[in-house]
């Protein structure tokens, strides 16, 4: 600790060089935090699936529709206690920069299969009796300034024209990885507008026993293999995760960029350690001469490597954190729950050590092993 | 007995294909509160000999007995250690660290002893006050003149209070008064406070404040 202020004088000397070192690793971890949470968030919300339920979509690929008369088929399939269906409805509000997801639901069935979704029972039997009514998550009423009973017009983009709903109803999750800023309307609104060409993007399962989840799964995909419309049905947890896939391998994507970016903030960081250790040759041998042992001198250039990695890692894992939490980003939708989770901070911090011997090791191995004499030579 | 012993030291340096011999069985005694000054023209060898009385150079063969401690033989953790306790060393051209204030240059040694805050805070201000430099403490090294950087040096090769302090040409840089005042201050510290010197220096003015004037040319020493 005597020597912290030797190690903080250095990082002084020059100011703007360290500042920007630092802010260099303060967005790496930044980028690091925000892409590893969208995986964390993602893999959360297939850990919270319900073991019971099963999701049926299109085996091609999800953005393919089913037909609406499957739901009696499935219905029938022994193992299968209740059916609902959903569609993405895709539609854009006022000026189209306030993103969220609309889905049409079969309103009774989705939400007995979904006791997430907390409705008060009066709004509940408001939204079920009224065809354009509107069941909207609370963050997304916060978010937009929307109040029950309010009209709100989408503008729908796959299915064409102005959509005029009635907010009657307001869901709080009762988990933290279920969405609070989803828009819920009648499927058979949608589906008599369109002259029943909207049919189901995908259809849910309530399973009786969910140690039959593989034989019900195995029995409704050969039924409908020779169909027009074959399906793959899987359970909730596979679907939210085939759901994230539309993206492709979101995964790999985001941990490969964030790699990338932790590996060039490494090469900044280096060649930032590397220049100024070779600006204080001298000084490193007047240290020497005065009696500083290699050891120490060693300790004095990774120390000074580790304050500007792990000042940098503070800023920005710690506001990326605070930035997510505060503001409750949610991915447009997409990523509801989203959280810089204690796992990923954590391992941000091991990067960032990492980092730091990384960065340091080259010039503190080259301080210790200095020449005082001959370092002497060249700045006497 | 004396506090500096060589006996048949020789170095020699290698640069490239070519071996430099710079001392061929030199033996030297310099007795403690001696105040001596080493002369010679330049590439005679006063620097490396200094070097090798400090521990910061080894020689090819030969011993150097500092206080009773065997230089040549030691470890290089051990030989820093020793280095800190027993060796105040000034050089020409100051080499304070400009990121430090003349209080905290001065402290340096200090931060390698077993010391309070408030045991080295009254050791450095004590070194800075007999260098005359106790109004300075807070001023960096670029707020300071060529004679002051020197004194805070000398300051900061006393703090620890060495058993001997080496100067490698501590006047070269500096103006003809401000060489007077180290000069003078180095007299003290002989006369006052009985510390063992050894200063290399090509000045002749410098050379006659030491009570021992060595001659080395060629690797070899005359009186």
């Amino acid at each position: 600790m005597k020597l912290l202020p030797l190690v903080l004088a250095n990082l002084r000397r020059h100011r703007l060089r360290t500042l920007l070192t630092t802010l260099g690793v303060a967005l790496a971890t930044f980028l690091f935090a925000s892409l590893r949470s969208v995986v964390t968030t993602l893999n959360a919300g297939a850990e919270v699936a319900s073991a019971s339920r099963m999701g049926v979509q299109n085996a091609t690929a999800i953005v393919f529709p089913l037909p609406l008369s499957y739901r009696e088929r499935l219905a029938a399939v022994p193992g299968v206690a209740a059916v609902t269906w959903a569609n993405w409805f895709g539609g854009l509000y006022g000026d189209g920069k306030t993103f969220f997801a609309q889905f049409a639901v079969d309103p009774e069935t989705y939400l007995a299969m979904y006791p997430e979704i907390s409705v008060p029972p009066g709004q509940k039997e408001a939204f079920l009796h009224e065809r354009t009514a509107a069941l909207v998550g609370k963050g997304l009423m916060e978010k937009v300034g929307w109040r029950l009973g309010q009209d709100v017009t989408i503008r729908g983009t796959i299915y064409p024209g102005d959509w005029t709903f009635t907010i009657r109803a307001v869901y709080t999750p009762t988990v933290r990885a279920m969405d609070d800023r989803s828009f819920l309307f009648h499927y058979d609104y949608l589906y008599e507008r369109t002259d029943h060409r909207a049919t189901p993007g995908w259809y849910a399962l309530q399973l009786s026993d969910p140690s039959h989840a593989a034989s019900v799964a195995q029995t409704i995909d050969a039924m409908f293999r020779n169909s027009s419309a074959p399906t793959k049905t899987m359970t909730e947890k596979a679907f939210n995760q085939s759901f994230v896939t539309m993206w492709g391998n979101v995964q790999f994507l985001m941990n490969s960029i964030g790699m990338a970016v932790v590996f060039a903030i490494l090469m900044v960081t280096a060649n930032a350690m590397m220049m100024t250790a070779r600006e204080r040759t001298g000084e490193v041998a007047v240290l020497k001469t005065i009696g500083f042992t290699d050891r120490t001198l060693f300790g004095l250039v990774m120390a000074e490597a580790s304050v500007v990695t792990l000042s940098g890692a503070v800023l920005g894992l710690g506001g990326a954190k605070l930035l997510y939490a505060g503001t409750g980003f949610n991915g447009f939708g997409f990523l509801p729950g989203f959280d810089v989770t204690p796992a990923t901070l954590a391992l941000g911090f091991g990067i960032t050590l990492l980092l730091a011997v990384a960065s340091g090791i080259v010039p503190a191995l080259r301080a210790a092993r200095l020449s005082i004499v001959q370092a002497l030579r060249h700045v006497e | 007995m004396a506090l500096v012993e060589l006996r048949n030291v020789h170095k020699s340096f290698q640069r490239d294909t070519q071996v430099i011999e710079v001392f061929e069985n030199l033996t030297l005694d310099v007795a403690e509160r001696s105040f001596t000054a080493l002369m010679g023209p330049s590439g005679s060898g006063k620097s490396t000999l200094l070097n090798l009385i400090a521990g910061l150079d080894r020689p090819t063969s030969g011993t150097i007995t500092v206080a009773g401690a065997k230089v040549n033989a030691m470890p290089p953790t051990a030989l820093a250690a020793w280095r800190a306790r027993h060796i105040g060393f000034v050089f020409q051209s100051y080499n304070l660290l400009p990121v430090l204030t003349a209080f905290q240059n001065v402290e340096l040694p200090l931060l390698l002893a077993p010391l309070s805050r408030k045991q080295r805070d009254e050791r450095v201000r004590i070194a800075l006050g007999v260098v005359g430099l106790d109004d300075r403490l807070q001023h960096y090294p670029r707020q300071l003149s060529g004679g002051q950087e020197q004194r805070v040096a000398i300051a900061r090769a006393i703090v620890s209070d060495p058993t001997l302090i080496l100067l490698d040409e501590p006047t070269g840089q500096l103006d003809k008064r401000a060489a007077e005042e180290v000069l003078a201050l180095l007299q003290r510290l002989n006369s006052e406070l009985h510390k063992t010197i050894i200063i290399v220096t090509h000045d002749a003015h410098a050379a006659e404040k030491a009570k021992q004037v060595l001659h080395l040319e060629k690797g070899v020493l005359a009186a």
